[in-house]
């Protein structure tokens, strides 16, 4: 087996100097009806790199990867081209192939992009600290809500209607174990009242903007209605590049901001690895969950990082910890904090305007066929069309003509039967003019 | 005249009257290492014998520090908020944490003496 | 003959051993790197872009009205930075990374080519299934790996890390509980558990209540009976142990806890010890999370991302988490929507957005195809064959708490040996470094004193494992003899000395900010 260097001889010598006849001998507290022999698991036998290479390979080919069709899904996971050289350094064995940086001496490199990656999301949200990661947007999201719950001491979480559903039921399954979660009634194509909802014993409103529908929200009166009764505005973001041309939300009164970071250097996967961009309020830092890297100085007067406020977490507080994680998304904190370097002040404005004329392009096209109707005013690079029929099926007529036309809103609220005939269509840079003409088209056809 | 009685939790309290000044002995924030966080209990807040009444934190290890006597918070210091190094520097003088109310003057009794703690330090 | 006329020199000259700082603050290879914001300058971008008007903005007046304070720089200038950076770091690549309870075995390069092929890396979670039936296909084969090698019969995806799979256990655990129509609260953790377990139990709503660990590592199965009642939910046990061991009494551990109507949880951070030759079903086990960043070699790349899919026992499996993968005439299928759910399936809820670390799965699945369920096995045996050689060649000069052995994966030892030498396992991890080593885990586990939990894995040679008891005894006869200089103050050898943690904490700095804004501050 090409990775194991042991050879038989190397082994017999080890047993030797443990001082026991065989392997089996160090399992010996292995209780005997647990022991199986090697073919109790009818599972294949090792395969050299040619073979497995051409099994997956076969998998792969299998699927319509985005790159290769006209391709303009989003609802939470967006599009982007990544530069070579974010793909490159992420792979240098010093970043991908070391440990949470336990040992700041000798792992300066993990901890330094980690302060770079914490202080761009600070900026990008216009927040005053940030951490080192959560999961993706959807936990990020829970943890925010617990979090407000610890920093008011009250149960109430308020969820907008136009949060991604699969967000609203990431957070229920754990918020509500303690306390209580209320989701707003879902009103696509304009913004709810949500003020009516907040009570004293509310800790939190999650709002999304861009919300699901792709509708850009004012959150400042939400912020100012939830202050009012002393809840927390937690701020919810599905599509980071939106933030190089949105104003942010820490500058319309979020507390706590909680991101979906894969649309910079972050492929879309099928869904994951992503990176869950965190952000608050300095006051708040010590109830944050998550690592943080902190700036020092070592013995000798250099300046240096450290992972900082430890207390908080599950390995020093254990049940009292602000949250159980541990493993997050390094080597995608890594990715996203090189994509955003190599774009800059000017590339990201670029990247984030050039989305825009994109999609507002193509609403304009689509919009402009016979029975369709743009139901989102106000967008980024995501919008949502009222079709004359049941959009899935739509969509399903578009994949057989290999073009993947965005996401119908009953895949994400299937009980929702308002929702029934809504797409939601998303372009990035990557959907050309090509691709957007032949998606009209398309269309115009499938809504026959 | 005040004077000073100890837990087995290793915190201190100064009795004037009913008024009772806590913290934790020089033994306890030795064990800890250098103190970077301390998180006080707001005045008003009505705390048991033996409840938890604030957190002291060192860069490895958090520690629950608790009433050593119930009673009504009336002042939190300030000083070891903004500058925990006051903890080691000077523990049982500069570093306290807090100050009560006394509710139960017959708490005291269950308190150790000086002598008693450092007998009870020994058997550690 | 033609003249060296250049005058350059052949000779090697003479070597010092004291160090002249240089002009530059660089030394050779190692260069110093300052923050991302402190270099570039405005114009500059290293990503070309096309500057388009916006004739028409439809953002609803929600239009940035300030700069975000992004440094400028092109392409080489952000590779130079990044790739000095990554010279600050210890990697697996390029050296033993003995990490206990952690697990830093080899990541093969081609599990990297493979997450990487189109139709794994550039697929949307939401298209339409149909389009991805070879991305669903593959996850499915992954589940078909992870039940086999357990035994168990079903398998949650979702989970993305280690705790996050703790967290779907326990949910299962909470919601098997519920829909019993009882309200048990106590989960029962040995106090020798990693802290993401009782850190998810309160997460999950549950109370902790600590088991004690018997002198000789193992969890204390006689102080475990004496807290079994109606009121207890489950048991989070890991297996093998914190302390490297494997529990003996597992199964009778197991049995006690069902027979009060609890279940039995196991965290399977340490699978990779007995992957190919142990079920958990045989064990008793419930639920267990795997971590596939340990298990199955997908890179731990600074911290993460991982996946921590959960087996769960016939009891649990109803409850496993949304979204469920099918298999039907038409191919596989997620079920997206509980309404749509077969059977008796009832699911808590759901863990996250989407479906799950794809990104790992690949990978994982990469490993497992390669190694075969036979190099598995011979994995896990290698792992277990190398810790105890480390135990056999380290025991005369360190001090193991539990004896002779056998050990599992990881060999534990105390900080006995340095018993009056002044040197304490901080002291002796940092002087690893200089030795070109990362350090074991520290101070973990919290049951013995100064712990140093050695795991070499099964991707060290023999030769390699030899140097390394070399330095290491080496190391421990110096501190013994009273020579402590290697120790004191080490490292000397690393990009920085020992860092001030203390002052991290008392006035933590957690961003870069302009000079003309106040530093950040408590």
């Amino acid at each position: 087996m090409r990775y194991l260097p042991l050879t038989p001889d190397d082994r017999a010598a080890m047993l030797r100097k443990i001082g026991v006849p065989s392997v089996d001998a160090l399992y010996r507290d292995v209780p005997s009806s647990a022991v199986v022999g090697r073919s109790a698991f009818d599972l294949p036998e090792t395969q050299g790199e040619l073979e497995v290479e051409r099994a997956l390979s076969r998998l792969s080919s299998r699927n319509m990867a985005a790159g290769s069709v006209p391709f303009f899904v989003g609802a939470g996971a967006y599009r982007h081209h990544i530069p070579a050289a974010v793909d490159h350094l992420i792979q240098r064995s010093e970043f991908l192939t070391s440990y949470t940086p336990y040992q700041p001496e000798i792992a300066q490199g993990t901890l330094q992009y980690l302060f770079e990656f914490q202080t761009q999301v600070a900026l990008l949200t216009g927040m005053e600290a940030a951490n080192a990661s959560l999961y993706d947007g959807s936990t990020a999201t829970a943890e925010a809500v617990l979090m407000a719950q610890r920093v008011t001491r009250r149960t109430k979480a308020i969820l907008s209607g136009g949060l991604h559903p699969h967000y609203a039921e990431t957070v229920e399954n754990v918020a509500a174990l303690n306390g209580e979660v209320v989701r707003a009634a879902v009103t696509p194509g304009r913004e709810e009242d949500l003020a009516k909802l907040i009570d004293d014993k509310t800790a939190c409103v999650v709002v999304q903007s861009p919300d699901v529908f792709g509708l850009v929200r004012n959150l400042k009166p939400v912020a100012e209605a939830a202050h009012a009764k002393g809840a927390l505005l937690i701020a919810v973001v599905t599509e980071v590049v939106s933030l190089g041309l949105l104003e942010p939300p820490g500058h319309q009164g979020a507390d706590i901001v909680a991101a979906e970071g894969q649309g910079l250097g972050v492929g879309l996967n099928f869904g994951g690895p992503y990176v869950g961009l965190f952000a608050t309020r300095e006051k708040f830092i010590r109830q944050m969950p998550g690592r943080l890297s902190g700036e020092t100085t070592d013995a000798a007067g250099k300046r240096g990082y450290v992972l900082t406020l430890s207390t908080r977490e599950q390995h020093i507080r254990r049940e009292k910890a602000t949250s159980n994680i541990c493993t997050n998304s390094g080597l995608c904190c890594l990715a996203f904090t090189i994509h955003v370097s190599l774009l800059g002040e000017e590339g990201l404005t670029r990247l984030a305007r050039l989305n825009h004329a994109r999609a507002s392009a193509l609403a304009t096209k689509l919009s402009n066929i016979e029975g369709v109707e743009l139901i989102t005013p106000a967008f980024f690079n995501e919008f949502t069309l009222k079709l004359p029929k049941p959009a899935a099926g739509v969509v399903d007529a578009l994949a057989e003509k290999r073009i993947l036309g965005g996401v119908p809103a009953s895949r994400l609220m299937p009980h929702e039967h308002d929702a029934r005939d809504l797409l939601i269509v998303a372009a990035t840079e990557t959907s050309s003019e090509e691709d957007c003409d032949a998606f009209a088209k398309a269309l115009a056809e499938a809504v026959q | 005249m005040s004077e000073v009685r100890y837990t087995d939790q290793h915190e201190w309290v100064r009795i004037d009257g009913d008024e009772a000044t806590i913290g934790i002995t020089k033994y306890a924030a030795d064990q800890l290492g250098d103190v970077v966080y301390v998180e006080l209990p707001e005045p008003g807040r009505s705390l048991g014998q033996g409840g938890e009444a604030a957190v002291v934190e060192s860069v490895k290890a958090a520690s629950e520090v608790y009433a050593p006597i119930g009673g009504e918070v009336t002042e939190a210091n300030a000083a070891v908020a903004s500058e925990p190094a006051k903890v080691n520097a000077d523990p049982e003088g500069e570093g306290w944490f807090f100050k009560v109310k006394i509710a139960d003057q017959a708490e005291v009794a269950k308190l150790m003496t000086l002598g008693a703690y450092n007998d009870f330090l020994k058997g550690l | 003959m033609t003249m060296n006329t250049q005058g350059r020199p052949t000779a090697p000259g003479t070597a010092s051993e004291t160090e002249l700082p240089t002009i530059s603050g660089d030394r050779g290879l190692d260069h110093e790197e300052n923050l991302i914001f402190e270099l570039g300058r405005d114009g500059v971008t290293g990503v070309d872009i096309p500057e388009v008007q916006l004739s028409e903005e439809r953002l609803g007046g929600q239009r940035r009205r300030g700069p975000i304070g992004l440094p400028g720089l092109s392409e080489p200038e952000v590779i130079r930075h990044y790739v000095r950076l990554s010279r600050m770091n210890y990697a697996i690549d390029s050296g033993l990374y003995p990490l206990g309870s952690c697990t830093m075995k080899h990541n093969p390069r081609l599990n990297e080519k493979m997450a990487r092929l189109p139709g794994f890396a550039d697929v949307h979670p939401l298209q339409p299934q149909q389009t991805v039936q070879g991305a669903l296909t593959l996850i499915s084969e992954l589940m078909t790996w992870l039940t086999r090698l357990t035994g168990m019969p079903a398998v949650a995806m979702s989970p993305k890390a280690g705790a996050h799979g703790e967290l779907c256990g326990l949910l299962a655990i909470r919601a098997a509980i519920e829909a019993r129509g009882e309200n048990r609260k106590r989960i029962l953790v040995p106090s020798s558990a990693h802290g993401t377990n009782p850190a998810t139990a309160a997460m999950a709503g549950f109370t902790v209540d600590e088991v004690p660990p018997k002198g000789d590592g193992h969890v204390d199965a006689d102080a475990l009976q004496a807290k079994l009642g109606p009121d207890v939910a489950g048991m989070m046990l890991t297996n093998p142990n914190t302390c490297g061991l494997f529990e003996p009494r597992i199964k009778e551990m197991a049995d006690a806890v069902h027979k009060v109507g609890g279940y039995f949880y196991c965290d399977g951070a340490n699978f990779n010890a007995v992957a190919g030759r142990v079920r958990p079903r045989d064990l008793g086990v419930d639920a267990m999370h795997i971590n596939l960043h340990k298990t199955f070699s997908t890179p731990h790349g600074g911290g993460g991302p991982g996946a921590g899919p959960v087996v769960l026992s016939a009891r649990l499996a109803p409850y496993a988490p949304l979204p469920l993968l099918v298999h039907d005439g038409n191919g596989v299928h997620l079920i997206e929507d509980r309404a749509a759910v077969p059977g008796d399936a009832n699911p808590f809820g759901r863990m996250c957005a989407f479906h799950g670390q794809m990104g790992m799965f690949s990978r994982a699945l990469t490993y497992m195809l390669s190694h075969g369920a036979d190099g598995i096995r011979q994995a896990s045996e290698d792992a277990v064959l190398s810790a105890n050689y480390i135990l056999a060649s380290l025991k005369d000069v360190m001090s193991a708490p539990f004896g002779e052995g056998p050990c599992m994966h990881e060999a534990l030892f105390d900080d006995t040996f340095l018993h009056d030498t002044g040197v304490t396992t901080l002291d002796f991890a940092k002087a690893m470094i200089d030795e070109g080593y990362h350090p074991m885990t520290m101070y973990f586990p919290l049951v013995v004193h100064g712990a140093m939990l050695i795991e070499p894995t099964e991707s060290e040679s023999k030769e390699s494992l030899d140097r390394f008891i070399h330095v290491l005894r080496e190391l421990a006869l110096e501190a013994k003899a009273g020579k402590t200089e290697r120790f004191d103050g080490a490292p000397r050898l690393a990009p920085r000395r020992r860092l001030d943690e203390t002052a991290a904490a008392r006035k933590p700095i957690l961003r870069w900010k302009p000079k003309d804004l106040p530093q950040a501050a408590e």
